[in-house]
């Protein structure tokens, strides 16, 4: 097993996903395949190989430095969960 | 005792003065009403993309280049991961390892007479976050305006590379911040204003034992909203540290913010556990590529910069090092100084007054050079009455500070508030005899030979004048009355 | 008159001549929609009044004397796309109540041209899923065999397609999503060349990856629809600047001296005998109109699984991060403080292919193990391109079977994921090499289709539709129907 059982609560974490401690065990199994399915990558040698971002050859794509209508405000917040004084809200943040 | 050094790092984030934001064409200017200046866009909706200012790009290269950076050719974005609720996508688009748009720079400092080539490890472009607005109650309140306004971000080198240096006390760090802000300022790229925070400086402090060659642990300081804080909030720190080792502690790896009023840092957050940002390449993006001939162009047309422009007031106008770095410390202060001067003619009267009256009447009023009142042109009409003799030097302050408060020239003040010099003799002849009379022992003790109380005499004639009169005629006038009263 | 039946170009001819009205054909679609959706669970959002409204619209600019070969045509939408003012969720519960304030640029242009949106179309959630059996709300099916599914991501689209539930859709395929499940239901699905479509409001799975395509019931209608998407968009960094061809140009039925190669790679482990063997036949049928043929190697097709399943979640993983319960969406209730609510939120929002992907991603790109797994994974893809672009140079297409496999069973993969993604394995160097690639119907088994896939070069969507539109027009497999 490449990943433990508290390697996967570390990820989730960082991810910001609550799983439950079924889902755990469930993703511990199934990434352990998963990496062991990828480990295949590490017989080829790739030393001298560039890595592929971007599969076309674009470079240089610009906007001109234009300032446009911004959306109107009732536009911004018509999805917003919660909004209170044309901002959006949320649960208070400790100030850090 | 154990001895201990100092070492300092700058992270310095500025806004780019540019139209729209960095990745769409909302407006990037200062303020507006919550959320009224959101797009698709930087509001990170499902679906949208992100597409290139090439103003901001251009500004990077231009400080890159200003800044004595090397230009990356092929400079690519990348994806910084982390979950706030300011951060509209989840993840900042950045630039991260070895290709910012400019690396391996410096900027020249003089402190105490010592200069000093502070190393630019990067310079690269970013965008930033949202407003956090923490109000009354159990809710947080978030206004996107400022989210993906252009932001600049400059980091120095430590250890520097042969060659250059590296920060090593408050003073250092604070003169490299307002050279920075200089140069910035002059290029036209920032506005340099700390105290709205469109230029922040985030310095990391350690200390470590003299002979040691590793670092040791930093603290990073937060809220330096002026110049005056960056100096007292790295100096508390550096006292703090030093406290903490020499009784035997740890310095803790942590943010701390600075207290203005306090005078007094605080921990926000540990950094103990190293943030995983996962940067990876924004895949959104295409990648820079900067032809080198394009690069040479850009650095061409640099306009002049501060260094430059303060060696030109050494040794073309005669002014003092220590003068022509002040003066070269604003655009808008070597602007004005260079204006008045072909006004003028006398740099070094002009220097003066822009050095003493006018820097005095900045810092104490709080007012930046390119608010005040005052022009080029009302401070040379004044130096003209000056050396006419229509004022004496001492009223010519007063009329200094009315000019700097009110924007008047400096013949309307004169007139209107009645300071010219009393050059007439018959004016000035009954006030000596009345200043003669009121005094009998002083007049004795001159006569007597005691010519230091004459003196006395001349700034009780100027105060009956209240200043106006003209310094060697009293002179004169009181000597030749004392003889008739011998 | 089966208007719903229609093919666009058959419908258009009749708008045109107005022997119809996209009203009528509206309706008509509006109808079937109603009679057979509940077999096909096809649409998330079926957009009446919105339909309607659009179908008079082109019925006046038909009647202006403007029709374009798109006026008046019912087209559904995965629901991946933005479309202002309609519920536009990716099939996840973080998005079941998300309006966007902006339409798409293919949305967009969809609607220049007058042409009608009947709704928005089930997928796997976030697109992340090869039966659509991950869909957040319920399972499509497959029209030919409703216990099968209709394949994924877009399952909905192409279910609809083959239901006669809408003339045409858009997909969307970021590892064979519109192949795949166009393969599946017996008709036709086209992922063009990366950049060729504007990706502005697709929302994002893969950004390197994601491509926006037409599913059609046949080749001439993915050109036509290919007409109006393609092209340069402006909010589009990665959209390319080159102009677009009139497509249904190429639709000439000739293949005489086009060299086709069979990568033998693609018809390894797993692909069944029927298939194989109907992808030969289509081979075959091709080289007697004239083509040749030859087998080649592209061995890093291989490794193409791994490297998708590296590459796509760690772009996920980050392009997920901004369903966090603040400016849209889902939000979990009550939480004291941001970061439980941040947390609540995705547990409650996502599902457990979405959360497993995530989870995936997270890993592959956090400091220690990017090298081995994100990094590699890019430098892999790069040989598998130059191993594909090598292949270019000698052949102008490569043919393979879309999927290993015809239609499976609903349920029957959802346990065994390595399996559900083998599916994907002659689908995904497609996407990892950013070039065009087609699948067209070349057969059945017991009574499910079978698809064959043409790949072209980078922009190279000329030729791929072609070779399709010459194999088409000797077979009659697109024209067959599913029994609803």
């Amino acid at each position: 097993m490449i990943l433990s059982r508290e390697d996967v609560s570390q990820v989730a974490f960082l991810a910001r996903l609550e799983l439950t401690d079924e889902e755990k065990d469930k993703l511990t199994g199934h990434i352990n395949n998963l990496l062991q399915h990828f480990a295949k990558l590490q017989e080829l040698d790739t030393d001298a190989v560039e890595p592929t971002s971007h599969v076309i050859p674009v470079e240089n794509v610009f906007r001109e430095d234009k300032a446009r209508p911004s959306l109107p405000p009732q536009d911004v917040l018509a999805n917003a969960p919660e909004s209170q004084d044309d901002c959006f809200a949320v649960p208070r943040i400790v100030e850090t | 005792m154990q001895e201990y050094e100092p070492i300092i790092g700058m992270e310095v984030h500025a806004e780019l003065l540019t139209e729209s934001k960095m990745f769409c064409g909302c407006t990037a200017e200062f303020g507006g009403e919550p959320n009224t200046r959101c797009c698709p866009v930087c509001l990170g909706l499902p679906g949208s993309l992100p597409v290139i200012n090439v103003k901001a790009v251009q500004y990077v290269v231009k400080a890159a280049l200003a800044l004595n950076c090397s230009i990356t050719p092929n400079s690519i974005f990348h994806r910084k991961n982390y979950f706030y609720p300011d951060l509209p996508k989840g993840y900042q688009i950045s630039q991260y390892g070895d290709t910012p748009i400019g690396q391996h720079g410096w900027v020249q400092i003089t402190v105490n007479g010592a200069t000093k080539k502070i190393a630019i490890r990067r310079v690269h472009l970013e965008e930033d976050t949202g407003k956090l607005l923490h109000v009354e109650g159990d809710r947080s309140h978030i206004d996107y305006n400022r989210g993906g306004v252009p932001l600049m971000e400059i980091v120095t080198q430590n250890p520097p590379p042969p060659g250059l240096d590296q920060i090593q006390s408050a003073e250092e760090a604070k003169e490299y911040l307002v050279r920075l802000r200089a140069i910035l300022t002059y290029i036209g790229v920032n506005d340099g204003k700390l105290e709205e925070g469109s230029l922040r400086c985030e310095p990391n402090i350690s200390l470590r034992p003299v002979g040691q060659i590793e670092f040791g642990v930093k603290t990073e300081l937060k809220n330096l909203n002026s110049f005056r804080a960056v100096l007292r909030g790295i100096e508390y720190e550096l006292e703090r540290q030093e406290k903490v080792l020499l009784k035997g502690g740890k310095i803790v790896h942590e943010t701390r913010r600075w207290d203005d009023v306090r005078g007094a840092t605080a921990s926000m957050r540990s950094k103990e556990f190293e943030q995983e940002y996962r940067y990876f390449p924004e895949p959104d993006l295409t990648p820079l590529r900067f032809d080198a001939q394009w690069v040479e162009e850009q650095r061409k047309a640099l306009p002049e910069l501060p260094d430059q422009r303060k060696r030109r007031f050494i040794e073309e106008l005669g002014i003092p090092e220590y003068d022509a770095e002040i003066l070269t410390d604003s655009r808008p202060m070597a602007e004005f100084f260079e204006e008045a001067v072909k006004l003028s003619a006398d740099a070094k009267s002009v220097s003066n007054w822009m050095m003493g009256d006018l820097l005095r009447l900045l810092n104490a009023t709080g007012t930046e050079m390119e608010q005040s009142k005052l022009t080029p042109s009302h401070l040379t009409e004044m130096l003209n009455l000056i050396g006419k003799g229509t004022i004496s030097g001492k009223i010519a302050k007063t009329v200094f500070e009315e000019m700097f408060g009110t924007g008047r020239r400096a013949s309307e003040i004169v007139e209107k508030l009645g300071l010219t010099q009393i050059t007439d003799e018959s004016e000035l002849i009954p006030i000596i005899n009345q200043v003669l009379d009121e005094n009998p022992r002083i007049v004795q003790d001159v006569l007597g030979g005691k010519d230091k109380s004459l003196a006395f005499l001349v700034g009780q004639t100027m105060r009956y004048t209240k200043g106006r009169a003209n310094p060697p005629l009293v002179n004169r006038l009181l000597r030749e009355r004392l003889e008739s009263r011998r | 008159m089966d208007l719903a039946g229609l093919t666009v170009k058959a419908a258009h001819e009749l708008l045109k001549s107005r022997q119809v009205t996209s009203r009528e054909l509206t309706e008509a679609v509006l109808r079937r929609i109603e009679s057979v959706d509940d077999k096909t669970k096809a649409y998330v959002t079926v957009t009446s009044d919105i339909a309607l409204r659009q179908a008079d619209a082109a019925d006046k600019r038909i009647a202006s004397g403007d029709a374009a070969p798109l006026t008046g045509i019912p087209i559904a939408i995965k629901d991946n796309m933005c479309t202002r003012g309609v519920l536009t969720t990716c099939s996840s519960r973080i998005l079941y109540n998300y309006k966007p304030v902006y339409d798409a640029t293919v949305v967009e242009r969809l609607a220049a041209v007058n042409a009608v949106m009947v709704g928005k179309t089930n997928l796997d959630e976030f697109a992340m899923g090869s039966s659509t059996e991950n869909s957040g709300f319920f399972a499509s099916r497959n029209p030919w065999d409703t216990e099968k599914a209709p394949g994924g991501s877009s399952g909905g689209s192409a279910s609809a397609v083959a239901a006669d539930e809408c003339l045409a859709a858009l997909g969307s395929d970021t590892g064979g999503s519109i192949r795949q499940p166009a393969s599946f239901c017996g008709v036709t699905g086209m992922k063009p060349t990366y950049g060729r479509v504007s990706r502005y409001g697709l929302v994002a799975f893969a950004s390197s990856l994601d491509q926006i395509g037409p599913i059609t019931k046949d080749v001439t209608d993915t050109a036509l629809l290919l007409n109006v998407i393609s092209g340069k968009d402006p909010r589009d960094s990665t959209s390319l600047d080159v102009p677009v061809p009139d497509y249904t140009k190429s639709l000439a039925p000739d293949v005489k001296g086009i060299k086709i190669g069979v990568p033998k790679e693609l018809f390894g482990m797993g692909t069944a005998p029927e298939v194989a063997s109907a992808v030969w036949d289509a081979v075959k049928l091709l080289a007697g109109l004239g083509a040749e043929w030859k087998e080649t190697s592209t061995p890093s097709v291989e490794y193409g699984l791994p490297v998708y399943y590296i590459i796509a979640p760690s772009e996920a993983s980050s392009n997920l991060a901004r369903y966090d319960g603040v400016r849209y969406g889902l939000r979990s209730k009550d939480s004291p403080d941001p970061i439980t609510m941040l947390m609540k939120t995705r547990e409650e929002g996502f599902g457990a292919e979405v959360k497993q992907r995530i989870m995936i991603g997270t890993y592959a790109l956090s400091a220690g193990y990017y090298d081995a797994y994100y990094l590699k994974a890019q430098k892999v893809r790069t040989l598998l391109r130059r191993d594909i672009e090598r292949a270019f140079e000698e052949f102008d297409v490569l043919v393979t079977p879309t999927s290993p496999t015809v239609a499976f069973g609903l349920g029957e993969r959802v346990d065994d994921p390595l399996a559900m993604k083998l599916s994907d394995v002659c689908t995904i160097p497609a996407n990892l090499a950013g070039i065009p690639a087609i699948s067209v119907p070349c057969g059945f088994h017991n009574g499910l289709p079978i698809g064959l896939q043409i790949m072209a070069p980078g922009l190279g969507e000329e030729i791929a539709l072609r070779v399709a539109y010459a194999f088409e027009q000797n077979t009659d497999y697109h024209k067959q129907k599913p029994n609803l």
